[in-house]
């Protein structure tokens, strides 16, 4: 079973990238859970075909620690299984011990199956605080991908990840295998975060470009590979699953200090 | 003796002695007694601190018996919400009002994993209804423990709701066990909500002459009850204690007494000092553990007022008290006179014995205190020295204004300075090095090792400190009694006290059972082995 964790910048397409190209790992016939880690509970939404089952910790919050399993994890698209761990609402409480809480009671709940091929986290956002943490702590993700694009903020944000990463990589098994550039067709798009990858010691696993095929799969709750699985799109998410799957450049990424950073983004003339 | 110090101090590394040498100092070595105090404990040195929270709850709230005070936090923090402190209280009816006690209760929202994640206010909100139902106490207070301040529940609001929602007074204490070094900033934050929310809401005037509110006084073994049985012989009306065996009823007309009596400076200083900003009273520091600063501090209070007939009244107590058991103090002096005594105790009790020590012919040869500051050391003059630094900052330091409608001056610019003249010190207190001799050792934050390398080079005949230590000191052959508690005893302030206290150290150090028990390991080896490599 490979783990995989899936951060980036806020509003960065996280969820959507996840869950396309767990679509297109499906397609290849693997067996996959999606576990999301936001509180919003909107990252198995086009698998699922909507928001379709009670989060984890709400029904904790109202059930007690007696759950059932089938009543938290629903089985969309290809078989791929959607866990949400939910969370407080904005400005309360500790979203942060929330997916620590969640994913501990997926763990006693049995949900890691032997059978599964991969399992998914998506995160929200940066790696805030211990609990967004947890995916990647000892036992859990192995893998990591940072999806950015050639904007500074996203880069800002993947470098801070990477700081992270490499906290937790010292530690236990953690590493990055790479960051997976989505399109906001941004000159030089590609070189700038090839470079940006190369730099912290990994690659661009993947140049999603951007594509109005993925609105529209959105709008039907759907992936689309499952809503229109012959425009050139799917075959991009496609691509980006069959390279995930043949993975074999795993590092302990090498975060640059914001002055370097800037160098090359300076160097790329994103700061013209 | 300053090569006690170095002997204890040498076995350090290198970084905990830089550290540990600026905390540990010997009287008289250098030509300022200069100690630092109030900083960060080096972790995993086993200090005797305890937290904000402990300070807040534990000390200054806890024993004011009318206010329903809820734990806001897990359970496990709730241990300082059971009277294991020993601060007593009663029921009682003053002028037809009723203050009812709750100490025997504890009250807590027993935070649970979906508290925190989902936020707890709820769940307080819940306590307070249940708490209103049940008790319709005239107050609650609500403590934060460490998780509500990085959730953020935000319990001055839940406080506020509580007040329009039910008619009772509610005040919030953000004193989150992590803030500050030590239970210091609980104190702290305790001080600026009873200033801020009680002290001053109350209009009932004081029946008698002279009235005084005693301040840093927990009532622990009943001390306070003899203090005030002491006062109320002399005619001296007791407006509030701040706060043993109090109550809110009377600590809102706190405003309205003559004069503050400061026992325990360190806890409640900042009270102290806001009310001589905002209401004018004067507070004068006393202490009423020893037979002779108790002859001194009452003699100081009548001077104060400066009343002959009051003088006169106050002198004949005194007189009387000393001669009704001048028989025993004179036997236990016989008994005790000549042993050595070291002290470590919070941020007041390490000087206030030494005076009772004094009485019996004990002298003090280590003294230190768990978290005072440096005025408690070295006395209100070093104030405008100490530079505040993050952890001090971090703790919120309230200013008040003159009050319109309260403030008074009762004494003229020229009788303080008169007083001033008779040795009466308005407004200030001298700390514990004055009174200390020469060669004497000090130690802030004490830890462990220390306690144990120094009592073995010091060999006093009684360590005074408190349940932490207690049984590691007693076992290795040192008479040990708890200052913080009184090990079920007390009470040990005033003339009566005096003589309570001389018994326990005499039955103590007439017993010294752990003294001559021998630990099988040093009769008989455990261990038998060859060396190795020879045959």
């Amino acid at each position: 079973m490979r783990q995989v964790a899936i951060y980036g910048k806020g509003g960065i397409g996280k969820s959507t990238t996840t869950q396309n190209l767990t679509a297109g790992l499906a397609e290849m016939g693997k067996k996959i859970m999606i576990v999301g880690c936001d509180p919003k509970a909107d990252s198995t939404r086009l698998v699922l075909g909507g928001l379709a089952q009670k989060t984890v910790l709400d029904t904790l919050r109202e059930e007690g620690e007696d759950i059932d399993l089938d009543f938290i994890m629903k089985t969309g698209y290809g078989g791929i299984k959607g866990v949400e761990s939910g969370g407080p609402e904005p400005g309360v409480g500790c979203a942060g011990r929330g997916i620590i809480t969640s994913i501990n009671l997926l763990e006693q709940l049995g949900a890691y199956t032997d059978d599964l091929d991969y399992v998914f986290y998506d995160v929200l956002g940066d790696v805030v605080c211990g609990g967004f943490a947890m995916p990647i702590r000892e036992g859990k993700a192995q893998e990591i991908y940072i999806v950015c694009s050639g904007e500074m903020m996203a880069l800002y944000a993947a470098n801070n990840i990477a700081k992270g990463i490499m906290k937790y990589a010292q530690t236990g098994g953690v590493r990055l295998g790479g960051l997976i550039c989505n399109s906001r067709k941004v000159d030089g798009e590609a070189e700038l975060v090839s470079a940006v990858a190369k730099e912290l010691g990994t690659q661009m696993i993947h140049f999603v470009p951007r594509d109005n095929a993925v609105q529209r799969a959105e709008i039907n709750k759907k992936t689309v590979i499952d809503y229109s699985p012959d425009v050139p799109q799917a075959d991009e998410y496609r691509a980006l699953a069959q390279k995930i799957d043949n993975n074999d450049l795993f590092v302990i990424p090498k975060p640059m200090t914001i002055e370097r950073l800037e160098e090359i983004l300076m160097e790329h003339g994103i700061l013209d | 003796m300053s090569s006690v110090r170095d002997h204890v101090l040498d076995q350090y590394n290198s970084r905990v002695y830089k550290n540990r040498k600026e905390h540990v100092i010997t009287i008289g070595e250098k030509e300022s007694n200069e100690v630092v105090a109030n900083t960060r404990t080096i972790p995993g040195i086993i200090t005797q601190r305890g937290c904000c929270y402990a300070g807040c709850k534990g000390v200054v709230l806890g024993p004011i018996k009318d206010a329903l005070i809820i734990v806001h936090g897990p359970i496990g923090c709730s241990y300082y919400a059971w009277g294991t402190r020993r601060h007593k209280a009663e029921s009682d009816v003053r002028d037809g009002e009723e203050a009812k006690s709750y100490l025997e209760y504890c009250f807590s929202t027993d935070m649970q994993e979906s508290d925190i994640v989902f936020g707890g206010e709820k769940k307080l909100k819940q306590a307070i209804t249940e708490a209103v139902s049940i008790f319709n106490p005239p107050a609650i207070f609500i403590c934060s423990t460490c998780p509500v301040g990085l959730i953020g529940d935000d319990i001055h609001a839940v406080a506020k709701w509580a007040e329009e929602e039910y008619g009772i007074k509610c005040i919030g204490f953000s004193c989150e066990g992590y803030k500050g070094v030590s239970q210091s900033a609980g104190h702290h934050i305790a001080n600026n909500q009873l200033i801020r929310y009680i002290i001053g809401t109350g209009d009932k005037k004081p029946k008698k002459q002279y009235s005084v509110n005693i301040l840093g006084e927990y009532n622990i073994g009943g001390d306070g009850w003899e203090v005030e049985r002491l006062l109320r012989r002399c005619g001296i009306e007791v407006v509030s204690v701040f706060t043993g065996g109090t109550s809110v009823r009377d600590i809102k007309n706190a405003h309205l007494a003559d004069l503050n009596l400061v026992q325990c400076h360190r806890s409640i200083n900042y009270v102290a000092d806001m009310m001589y900003e905002k209401y004018g009273i004067d507070w004068i520091k006393v202490n009423f553990i020893g037979t002779e600063s108790c002859r001194k501090s009452l003699t100081e209070i009548g001077e104060y007022f400066g009343d002959e007939e009051l003088k006169k009244r106050i002198q004949e107590v005194i007189t009387d008290e000393i001669l009704n058991n001048a028989d025993e103090m004179q036997y236990l002096k016989s008994k005790l006179k000549g042993k050595t005594a070291a002290l470590y105790v919070g941020g007041s009790r390490s000087h206030h014995y030494q005076t009772l020590l004094k009485d019996f012919g004990i002298r003090t040869v280590l003294a230190g205190y768990e978290f005072a500051h440096r005025d408690d050391y070295e006395g209100r003059e070093v104030l405008p020295d100490i530079k505040p630094d993050a952890d001090s900052k971090n703790i919120e330091s309230i200013t008040v204004e003159q009050d319109k409608k309260y403030y008074r001056v009762y004494l003229t610019d020229e009788q303080k300075a008169a007083l001033v003249e008779k040795g009466v010190k308005l407004n200030y207190y001298e700390g514990m090095f004055k009174e200390m001799e020469e060669g004497s050792i000090i130690t802030d934050d004490l830890n462990h090792f220390e306690t144990e390398e120094f009592i073995n080079i010091l060999k006093p005949d009684v360590f005074f400190s408190g349940i932490k230590d207690k049984f590691v000191v007693q076992k290795g052959g040192t008479l040990c009694r708890q200052l913080h508690s009184y090990d079920y005893s007390g009470p040990y302030a005033g003339f009566q006290g005096a003589v309570s206290f001389g018994k326990d150290i005499l039955m103590g150090l007439s017993t010294p059972a752990w003294g001559l028990v021998r630990a099988p390991w040093k009769k008989v080896p455990v261990l038998s082995a060859t060396l190795g490599g020879e045959e």
